[in-house]
C-alpha cells in the first residue's frame, strides 16, 4: 500500500517539476508547481507529518502559487524562448549532471542508512508546539522578525517614487 | 498510531533522498535553463521544497522532529523570499518592461 502510494507521489512529484522547467507558458508552469506541492504535500503524509503538509499546502498553494500566477497576469508577460546553447554551457551541464548521478548511485548503493524508520508515534501539533516554544524559542523569535523586515521591505520596493531629481 | 512506513520496508531513507535529489536536479537545471525570471523564482522554490523533502525524510527515519521543526522555518523564509522577490521583480518591469534575464543587463553597460 505504502509502496504504492509513494511510487505514485514521487513520480507525480517529479514528473511535474520537470513540466515546470519544461514548459514554455509561465502559468502553465505556476500550475504544475502546484501539482508538484501535491504531489510532495503526500510525499510529508507517508512520513508521518501531516500537519507539514498541511501548512505546505496553505502556505505553497494558498499564498505563494497565487502570488506567482498575480504577478504574472499583472506583468503580463510573452511566452519565453529557449535559447540555443554554447558549447561551454553544454559541457558544464554534462559534468555537472554526471556529478549528480554519481552522487546520487553512491547515496543509494554506500551509505549507511537507516532503512526502516523509526517507530515513534506520529507527532502531534503538541509536540510541534513544545519544540517551537521551548527548543526553537529564539529562531521563532527571529524568523518573526524576518517576516516583519520582509514586510517593510516589499512596501518600499513597490512604492512608486514620484519623478524628483535626485530619483533620476 | 500505526505508522504508514512500517508497513513498507522496501522504500526506506535512500529512495526519499533519491526523490529529493532529483527534484533539487530539476530545479537547479531549471534556474540555468530558464530565462524567464518568473520561471525562475518557481525552480528556486523547488529546490527549497527538495530539501524540506529530505529533512522530513530523515527526520522520519532517526525516530525526531528536530527536522519537522526546520521545515517551518524553512518555509517562512520560503514565503518572505517569494515576497521581496517577486516585489523586485514588479520594480524591475516597471523600469524595463521586460522580465527576460538577458535583457536586464542594465549592470553591464
Amino acid at each position: 500500500m505504502a509502496d504504492t502510494l509513494f511510487l505514485i507521489l514521487s513520480v507525480l512529484t517529479v514528473a511535474t517539476a520537470l513540466l515546470v522547467v519544461l514548459n514554455k507558458n509561465a502559468v502553465n508552469a505556476a500550475m504544475f508547481l502546484l501539482l508538484s506541492l501535491v504531489g510532495l504535500a503526500g510525499l510529508f503524509v507517508l512520513l508521518d507529518a501531516p500537519l507539514l503538509a498541511f501548512v505546505l499546502i496553505l502556505v505553497y498553494a494558498g499564498a505563494v502559487v497565487a502570488l506567482f500566477l498575480f504577478i504574472i497576469m499583472l506583468l503580463d508577460t510573452r511566452p519565453g524562448s529557449f535559447p540555443a546553447f554554447k558549447p561551454l554551457t553544454v559541457t558544464a551541464a554534462l559534468l555537472g549532471a554526471a556529478l549528480l548521478s554519481l552522487g546520487i548511485w553512491t547515496l543509494v548503493h554506500r551509505a549507511v542508512l537507516p532503512l526502516t524508520p523509526k517507530s515513534v508515534p506520529m507527532p502531534t501539533m503538541k509536540h510541534y508546539a513544545e519544540m517551537l516554544f521551548t527548543t526553537y524559542l529564539l529562531p521563532v523569535q527571529v524568523v518573526g522578525f524576518m517576516l516583519l523586515i520582509a514586510m517593510l521591505g516589499v512596501i518600499v520596493l513597490s512604492k512608486k517614487y514620484t519623478e524628483t531629481e535626485d530619483a533620476k | 498510531m500505526m505508522t504508514l512506513l512500517a508497513t513498507a520496508p522496501f522504500y526506506g531513507l535512500p529512495s526519499y533522498l533519491f526523490v529529493s535529489a532529483l527534484l533539487f536536479a530539476i530545479g537547479f537545471f531549471g534556474v540555468l535553463l530558464r530565462k524567464n525570471t518568473l520561471v525562475i523564482y518557481m525552480c528556486l522554490e523547488l529546490m527549497l521544497l527538495a530539501s524540506t523533502l529530505a529533512l522530513v525524510a530523515f527526520s522520519k527515519f532517526n525516530g525526531t522532529l528536530d527536522g519537522n521543526v526546520f521545515v517551518f522555518f524553512v518555509l517562512t523564509i520560503a514565503a518572505a523570499e517569494v515576497a521581496v522577490g517577486l516585489a523586485i521583480i514588479v520594480a524591475l518591469f516597471r523600469q524595463r518592461h521586460t522580465v527576460q534575464v538577458e535583457e536586464l543587463n542594465q549592470l553591464k553597460h
